[in-house]
Formats: structure tokens, sequence, C-alpha cells
């Protein structure tokens, strides 16, 4: 089977979360990659280099310099006469992008797969995580992605693929990027962290959530996450949102502090390898699924944690 | 400006979901259904538009059981004009839903068609894209922020931060949580809603096949965790984390 992998990157860099979707694809069969953008040969010389991608085929194009749906899909539909696999990373890209694919080949999409079982056999997890569904495609062309926290990093290093320039197709017209009003921070973005502390609504106000979580996080050199009630309470912005409304993790640690821990948000983090629960009352959901739990006021327990550590 | 709004029927975003004995899938006999919660932030969303004077007419859409009419009917107690339930019984796909409604709008010829980002039952964040790509119209996923002039200015909650585009109309807008927080209907626009227009159609007026692509082989739990134990102090924290590396 012949898989196409869409690159997620940033005009320079390659994101994170295409190494592991490179690895769901080998699951299926050889590896080609798709690179859009303007002037975005570098970043299709760097995707040639990932273990197990055979071809990178490179679009560039001013219409697809920010990645939109509507010029990306039909380069990649294209592209999909000579390939039986379309996949991308569950991000907001690839989410934006692949059921758009999908639609002009009239393949129904495999959505944010969590293993492959089989050629066309894979599970998926529905109803916010609460059930795994094993599903079976019968389109004769695969439209997927991935749930990119459920598999293996393809190394960046160590492939040999060629680089071939493809047909950028026409400027659709209908779409135009207007600005990106990016989070700031000097944090490691939470998908790719290896520590994260995630603060709930507990913290009781924005000033409190960053007063004390900010100082922990940067002893501990982490991504700061949220819980989508903290969110919604406005003491964090929503690209903080740890969940399955929110961000999928899988860090080395987490550290959940004054989250209770509702389905939903367990959704976005039982994937970590350790997690570490902080919170005033012991009933908590949150310590069901905790390694490790300390049950105490936040606003005692978080600035002694940060100064002995 | 006439605006169309799609709208699912789910489990009630409060009940934990069961996953039946058999694997079969989840239970759902006596259990809460509402109107997706995406979906509720489109048709507020689409309301708004309206009071704005944007909006001339809010056509809601429904694809699902004949219990759908009251999800509708939620709709235009929040202020829908009118509504459209395409019955059946079948689980219909997100490809067959998007190519229900692209017959719909080129009957309908709305300006603006909202849906929710992603229905919380299948969880696919794909029938808005879909829709788009059937329509050749362009799309606004994700979306925090809608402003309507000649265009559409959509900004979206994307990994990175909010990003802004501009889209000609007529476009394809799916909502996202920030959007708005929608409205509850009052009792008199509850009983206003029971006279307005439904209508009820069959997939089969579309000329849609809506057989499914994906079957489903079984439904699982998910693995559990095993509670791990509890320290009594924060030293005791400061030496696991030491312990993991974590901490120096």
């Amino acid at each position: 089977m012949s898989v196409l992998v869409l690159v997620e990157h940033d005009g320079s860099h390659i994101k994170d979360a295409t190494f592991a979707t490179v690895t769901a694809a080998a699951k299926l069969g050889d590896v080609n990659a798709l690179v859009v953008g303007n002037n975005a040969d570098g970043v299709a010389q760097a995707a040639a280099k990932i273990a197990g991608v055979s071809k990178v085929y490179v679009a560039n194009a001013p219409a697809l310099e920010h990645q939109l749906a509507e010029a990306v899909a039909p380069v990649a539909a294209k592209l999909m006469e000579g390939h039986d696999a379309f996949l991308a990373p569950a991000t907001t890209t690839g989410k934006n992008i692949a059921p758009r694919v999908a639609a002009l080949l009239d393949v129904m999409q495999v959505t944010d797969i969590l293993s492959v079982e089989g050629p066309d056999t894979f599970t998926r997890p529905i109803y916010a995580g609460n059930a795994i569904a094993t599903v079976k495609s019968k389109d004769a062309k695969k439209v997927i992605t991935v749930r990119t926290t459920a598999f293996e990093r393809a190394a960046s290093e160590g492939g040999s693929g060629s680089v071939e320039q493809v047909d950028a197709g026409g400027d659709p017209g209908t779409s135009s990027f207007v600005g990106l009003e990016a989070s700031e921070s000097e944090r490691p973005e939470l998908t790719s962290a290896k520590v994260i502390v995630s603060g709930g609504r507990a913290f009781g106000s924005s000033e409190q959530f960053h007063s004390l979580l900010d100082p922990l996080a940067d002893k501990l050199g982490a991504g700061v996450g949220a819980s989508r009630a903290a969110v919604d309470a406005g003491y964090a912005p929503n690209d903080y949102q740890v969940g399955q409304t929110g961000k999928i993790v899988a860090p080395e640690v987490y550290i959940a502090i004054g989250i209770s821990g509702a389905i939903q948000h367990l959704a976005g983090m039982k994937d970590s390898k350790t997690i570490i629960a902080i919170n005033k009352d012991e009933e908590a959901p949150i310590f069901q699924v905790a390694d490790i739990g300390l049950v105490g006021d936040l606003f005692k327990i978080v600035p002694e944690l940060t100064e002995k550590l | 400006m006439k605006l169309l709004v799609a709208v699912k029927r789910v489990i009630d975003y409060n009940v934990k979901p069961r996953v039946k004995m058999d694997g079969t899938g989840v239970d759902l006999a006596n259990v809460k259904m509402s109107m997706n919660p995406f979906d509720e932030i489109a048709v507020e969303e689409a309301i708004r538009l309206k009071e704005k004077g944007v909006a001339t007419e809010i056509v809601a859409v429904s694809i699902g059981p004949g219990k759908a009419q009251e999800t509708l009917r939620t709709a235009l107690a929040m202020g829908a004009d009118r509504a459209i339930l395409v019955q059946t019984d079948e689980e219909v796909e997100p490809l067959a839903v998007a190519k229900i409604l692209a017959k719909i709008a080129e009957e309908e010829q709305p300006q603006l068609v909202v849906l929710g980002k992603q229905a919380i039952d299948d969880d696919n964040n794909a029938t808005g894209q879909m829709l788009a790509a059937l329509l050749g119209w362009p799309q606004g996923t994700f979306a925090s922020k809608v402003e309507i002039a000649d265009s559409a200015t959509v900004t979206r909650e994307v990994d990175g931060g909010l990003e802004t585009v501009k889209l000609s109309l007529p476009a394809v807008v799916t909502t996202d949580l920030r959007l708005n927080e929608p409205r509850y209907a009052s009792l008199p626009n509850i009983m206003k809603a029971k006279s307005k227009p439904l209508a009820v159609k069959s997939p089969g007026d579309f000329g849609v096949d809506v057989a499914r692509r994906l079957e489903t082989l079984k439904v699982t739990e998910p693995a559990k965790r095993q509670a791990g134990i509890k320290v009594g102090s924060v030293d005791e924290l400061v030496e696991r984390l030491k312990g993991m590396g974590i901490a120096k």
C-alpha cells in the first residue's frame, strides 16, 4: 500500500505531530510525504530525512503559504490518484484539511486513530474517549487522521528520500490569511512538552493561576495547561486547554493541580506516563488515575513545592 | 441573507456514556438526549447575526431519527425561523450528512452554513469541512469569532493561537466553544416554536445514499489506569520527582 502523509510545518520547521503520523503510516505501507507551502523546499529536504519516508512531494505557491484547506485539499486529492491512503496528524491543521480531502475523494474519514489493526481496520476514541471503537473502512482509498500521542515518533534523521516538485494547483481565491495571533510563550508547546503543570478552577482567578503555576513551570521547564473549567472561567486562554475539546497530551509527567478530573479532561491526558495530582478533595476522580497523589490546599502546596524544587 | 444551521441530537453532555455489554456500541436506551453543544453555539451565532440585522432567515436542519424533531424545536425556540428534518433511523456518517446538507444548500441558497465543529458522540469533526468541499465553498473551522460583511472574517482556534481568515461568501463556519454562550429558550418562545414550520424529508428525497462506509466491528471500554499511591507531604513529592529525574 502506498501512503501519503501530510507534513505539518511552520514554513521552516516540521511540527512534532508529523513524526508520529509517519509511524502510523509505516504500519500501512510505503510512506511518501506531502509538503505544501511557499518556498517550502527546506522543509521538504528535512522531511526527506525522516526515517521511513521514501519520497517527498513538495508544492510551492503563494496561495499555499498558510496551508489553508481550500488550496491544500485539491493538491492532496490530486496526488491521491497514485496513493491508497492519506494520513494527517489530528492537529487543528490536519483536522481542517483531511475531511476536505476525504470529501473530494468521496471517502469517509477515519478520525483520530489510536492504532492500526490491519490494512483497513483501526481503533479510535468516541464519546470523548469513554469508548473505543474498532472500525473497518470499506472505502477503496483511506483518509485518516492520527492521534499522535498514541504512536511513537519516527526518527527525524536517517531517511534518504527523494524530493519531487508537484503542481501547486491554482488559487481557489475563496479564502485568504489575515493574521496569526500566536500565543506568546517561552515555554515548551503542550503537545511536545516532557513535563506539564496544569491548573483547574480551584485557582480562583487568572492572577492566582499565573502567579502560582508560572514559577512552578519555570522551575520544571514545563508547559502550562488548564482544564476546560479554568479556561471557561477565563483563568487561562483556550490554547492552554487539555482535554477532549482541547489538546490531547502525553508527557512524561503531568501534574494536575486543583483539577477534579472530569472525564473530558482525563480524555486529554490519561496517556501521560506519570500523572501527579494535587487536590484538596481526596475523593476527586483525578486520584483514580494518578500515580502519585497529594491531598491538600494548593495555595499552600504549590508555593512550597516551587520553593523546594 | 439566509443562514442554514445544522444540529444533531446526541447523548446529553452531562451523561456518562456506558458501553454495551455485547460490545456493539454505547447504550442509548433511556438516556437523556440533547442538542450537540457545539451545534447550540451554531444556532446561537446564527440568531445573533439575525439580531444584528446581517441575517434575515435562519433554517435549522437535522438528519436523524423522528425524535430529532425535538432538537429542531429547541432550535426554533431559540430563534430559528423554520426547520427541516431529514428523517432516518440509520446512523448517518459525516460524509452522507454533508451530501444531504449540500443538496439542501443548493435548494435554499444560504450565504452561510453554521455547524458545530464536532458532535460529542462520534467525535469526527468532519461534517463542516466535507460540506465545504462538496460545495466548493471556503471554510472557517473552529471559529471563536465571526464577522460578516461582504465577506466573512473568521477567527479560528488553532494549536498555536488564534488564526484569522477572510472567506468569500457563501461559506461554511464550524463553531468552537468560546464563540458564544447559547441562550436558554424562554417558555413563550418554546410555545411559539410549536407553530413554526418543520418539514420532514428522507435521504431518498435528496438522492443521497446513506450506507455506511465504516463498519463498526466492536466498541469497548478504554483501558483503565490504576490508582497509584498518595504521598503525605510536599517533601515526599519532591523526593519522588527527584527519583524520576524531573527535579534536581
